[in-house]
């Protein structure tokens, strides 16, 4: 059998890349996929406890994570439309007329 | 044992596929590649007899949100990232705030394994005092999401509403009515 530690070592590491992801990449639309790797990570971390206590209840957090997963792409995406509508690039230093 | 196999397989293949997403200057491709990984990360939710939740991944991560990603960078039709020396550049040698977020990233990572190393209740098999009739019902899922669950299923549903009409609102071109 697995041991439970490789679950957790396994998201511990696909959490840390999409951290990476997130502070390294300059363009929107990868900035939101390396967020959805964030939320895998922590998906799995929640069904390899689930399974380990022998209940359910880590598969339905996971259902409500990825309904709003799914919520989060649609507005982050038509806002990025938006974005790219007004200033035609996807770089977030284009968008920095609210820094002070 | 050929769990074990199973689990490097797809372990393996979920963390290249994962870091090639963020190595890919063509978000096409990323998004191809996530899809990809979260197939293998399908394929581990079945090891661990959630055989639902792998199929909820497929269909609707891998195909309703993953396809609403690729529909968006066909639209923008904007495939690469800006500066032509920032791909060129080593992750850890490009300049300023970049590489705090790499050594950061890579700082979290060791101290997260180093921590669950050492830490001896994670050591067991997984699984190993319950039985796995217990969570791969889809009927117990059900159940248990309708009864202990039922108001934050319904809460989600209003925030799926407040989703569509926010996202409408935002794409909507200026100046329409």
């Amino acid at each position: 059998m697995i041991p439970l530690g490789h679950f957790l070592i396994l998201s511990a590491i696909l959490f840390a890349i999409g951290s990476a992801g997130v502070f390294m990449r300059r363009n929107l639309i990868t900035i939101l996929l390396s967020i959805e790797i964030m939320l895998n990570a922590v998906n799995l971390t929640f069904i390899a406890f689930g399974r380990h206590l022998g209940r359910v209840d880590g598969q339905i957090i996971v259902a409500f994570v990825m309904t709003v997963a799914a919520a989060e792409a649609a507005v982050g995406l038509a806002i990025i439309v938006a974005l790219y509508r007004h200033r035609e690039s996807l770089n977030p230093e284009a968008f920095t007329s609210l820094k002070w | 044992m050929s769990d074990l196999v199973l689990f490097y397989a797809f372990g393996a293949f979920a963390v290249l596929a994962s870091a090639l997403v963020i190595g890919q200057s063509n978000p096409m491709h990323s998004v191809l590649l996530l899809v990809a990984s979260f197939g293998a990360i399908s394929g581990l939710y079945v090891l661990l007899d959630a055989p639902f939740m792998a199929v909820i991944q497929i269909i609707v991560y891998a195909g309703a949100i993953m396809v609403l990603f690729l529909y968006v960078v066909m639209l923008l039709n904007a495939p690469r990232e800006d500066a032509a020396e920032w791909d060129r550049a080593h992750p850890l040698r490009r300049p300023g705030m970049t590489r705090v977020g790499a050594v950061l990233a890579l700082v979290l990572v060791l101290q997260l394994v180093w921590a669950l190393s050492r830490t001896v209740d994670v050591r067991g098999a997984v699984g190993a005092d319950a039985a796995a009739e217990t969570v791969s019902s889809v009927r117990t899922i059900g159940r248990v999401m309708f009864s202990d669950y039922v108001f934050a299923f319904e809460a989600t549903s209003i925030l799926i509403l407040v989703a569509m009409v926010g996202s409408i609102l935002l794409a909507r071109r200026e100046g329409e009515r």
